[in-house]
């Protein structure tokens, strides 16, 4: 193993963050502000308890999830793209790496940035809603997944990528809309039959269920169906990124 | 000699169906400075790519130091620095994170040290905390190199180094690869500019279309297939040449005032054909006012081995 090169790519990689902290941070944050201000503060006060708990606090797990995922798309797909595109990648591809150390690397560092984002977020929303966090391991743990499935989804587009544009569509147009859709505002239980059976094709709704679970022990899907379906996701980037690695798919000519 | 790296019958087919490389086989020896002259599109930078772990060799083998590439990687490319052709750098650092990141992910534990002595050898030191972005072309192609001799590889390789570069750092470079070689760096260079391959090679291969179609020392070369033209004025003019003016094959210019005959092998080879001629020329009272001599270079014998090769 070595040693020396996944430390070197991890302390590039948030180095990298430090260089552009507003992006990184201080943007997800102030959307986040955002978002508690209007529908937590404004709106939030007009809404029903819903299972107990406060509109506001109800978003909470939502909001973190919906800065976590994206920026853990951004991150990593930027993090493997941008050397691909400067030319960078030559001395990557030279070094005694292996496939796996690259990807420690490069995965370990957008998920790092992701799971002190979503920590961020937490202690901000703190200022504006009082909550619970019920099951605070469970928390972390759902956290540290999600973080590092959608980091392996973010090197996956990195690869796939031929230009800056196709690197920003996901995250906007397929990940943003999903995340909404997936309960951040609501629970999927306050929708119509059809429409809760279609939403149960969206897999980000078992991450923000379960993750919400974590919060206040109250889910619209078993948990462990979440987890499940959480750890599929995960297995599904693992095994596209060992099928790019084996066939050195937009890496090695 | 010891052969440090070991090439055999590499091939390389793009997907795309260009055959980049033909079956090469070629063998480096530990501590020289070889040459890898060629057209654009010659397969050299496949070939450096292949070695160094930037492309798959469709078949074939290369062994560094005894090691093969793909099945000890590691152990390979721990022992080869490469500068590439382009200036591929991450322009938002600095240059002393730039070294200190390249040194990290060829498996080594940090040294100041050896990275101060580093950027030092190449006028880097005092830019050390500079941005990348902050430096002119000549200077990121030296931090190019810096990033390179990192991990203090055993085998450089040197991709059009000099592509754009100033005199000043041209011949710096040519210093510090000279130095090198004397701390046992094997160097493995392409260049256009032939005449620095005559400068400083001490093997030279010439490849093209894939095929390697010389490989060999570079004074045998220039002694083999280098030429002299010898032109010598004449002050009055001839009908015809003498008989028995000189024992090799001499022309005359159709105007009668101009002697020629070639001579093989490099300028300086001790031939002294030259010293025969004018002293018969004397002797039997031919007047001349001029003798002229041209060396063919490195370069004519490029052009010549590569047009053959068409």
């Amino acid at each position: 193993m070595n040693f020396h090169a996944v430390r070197a790519i991890y302390l590039f990689e948030l180095a990298r963050s430090r260089r552009t902290l507003f992006q990184s941070i201080a943007s997800p944050v102030l959307s986040t502000t955002l978002y508690f201000v209007v529908f937590g503060a404004a709106i939030g006060s007009r809404m029903q308890p819903i299972n107990g708990v406060s509109y506001g606090a109800f978003i909470v797990p939502g909001l973190i999830l919906l800065s976590v995922l994206t920026e853990s798309v951004s991150n990593a797909s930027f993090g493997i793209y941008l050397p691909r595109f400067t030319g960078t990648i030559y001395e990557i591809l030279s070094a005694p790496i292996s496939a796996f150390e690259v990807l420690l690397g490069f995965v370990g560092a957008a998920a790092t940035k992701s799971m002190i984002l979503g920590t961020i977020i937490f202690l901000t929303a703190q200022l504006f809603v009082s909550f619970d966090l019920v099951h605070p391991l469970w928390a972390l743990g759902f956290l540290a997944l999600i973080s590092i499935t959608f980091a392996l989804f973010g090197f996956i587009l990195g690869l796939w990528a031929d230009g800056f544009e196709k690197l920003q569509i996901i995250p906007l147009m397929v990940i943003s809309p999903l995340t909404f859709l997936g309960g951040t505002f609501y629970s999927i239980d306050m929708l119509p039959p059809l429409w809760r059976k279609a939403a149960l094709f969206n897999p980000i709704v078992y991450l923000i269920d379960a993750f919400r679970w974590t919060f206040f022990d109250f889910a619209s899907v078993r948990p462990l169906t979440s987890l499940t379906m959480t750890l599929a996701m995960l297995v599904a980037c693992v095994a596209v990124v060992v099928w790019i690695f084996r066939t050195g798919y937009r890496l090695r000519s | 000699m010891e052969s440090v790296l070991t090439i055999q019958k590499l091939t390389k087919t793009y997907d795309n169906g260009f055959v980049a490389l033909k079956g090469v086989d070629l063998a480096i020896r530990r501590g020289e400075i070889f040459a890898l002259l060629g057209p654009n599109g010659a397969g050299k930078t496949t070939l450096i790519g292949i070695v160094c772990g930037l492309v798959r060799a469709s078949s074939g083998k290369v062994t560094v130091d005894g090691f093969d590439i793909a099945e000890n990687y590691r152990a390979a490319r721990r022992k080869i620095g490469l500068v590439p052709q382009e200036l591929s750098v991450n322009v938002f650092e600095t240059v002393w994170d730039s070294v200190t990141f390249s040194r990290g992910l060829f498996g080594k534990a940090s040294d100041p040290a050896h990275l101060e002595k580093v950027l030092r050898a190449l006028s880097l030191w005092d830019k050390k905390d500079s941005a990348i972005r902050a430096l002119s072309g000549g200077m990121k192609r030296r931090v190019l190199i810096a990033k390179a001799l990192a991990h203090e590889p055993e085998i450089l390789f040197l991709d059009e180094p000099t592509a754009g570069v100033d005199v000043e750092l041209r011949r710096d470079m040519w210093a510090m690869v000279r130095n090198l070689r004397e701390n046992g760096v094997t160097i493995i260079l392409t260049t256009h500019y032939i005449e620095e391959a005559e400068d400083m090679a001490d093997r030279i291969a010439v490849i093209n279309k894939g095929d390697i179609i010389l490989v060999e020392d570079k004074h045998k070369l220039m002694r083999r297939l280098g030429q002299t033209r010898v032109r010598i004025a004449l002050t009055a003019k001839l009908e015809k040449i003498p008989d028995g003016l000189f024992d090799r094959p001499l022309t005359l210019s159709p105007d009668g005032t101009c002697l020629a005959f070639t001579q093989m092998g490099e300028s300086d080879a001790r031939d002294d054909s030259l010293a025969r001629l004018l002293k018969t020329l004397v002797a039997r009272g031919i007047d001349f006012s001029s003798v002229q001599s041209t060396q063919s270079s490195l370069e004519d014998i490029f052009i010549d081995l590569v047009g053959k090769s068409r």
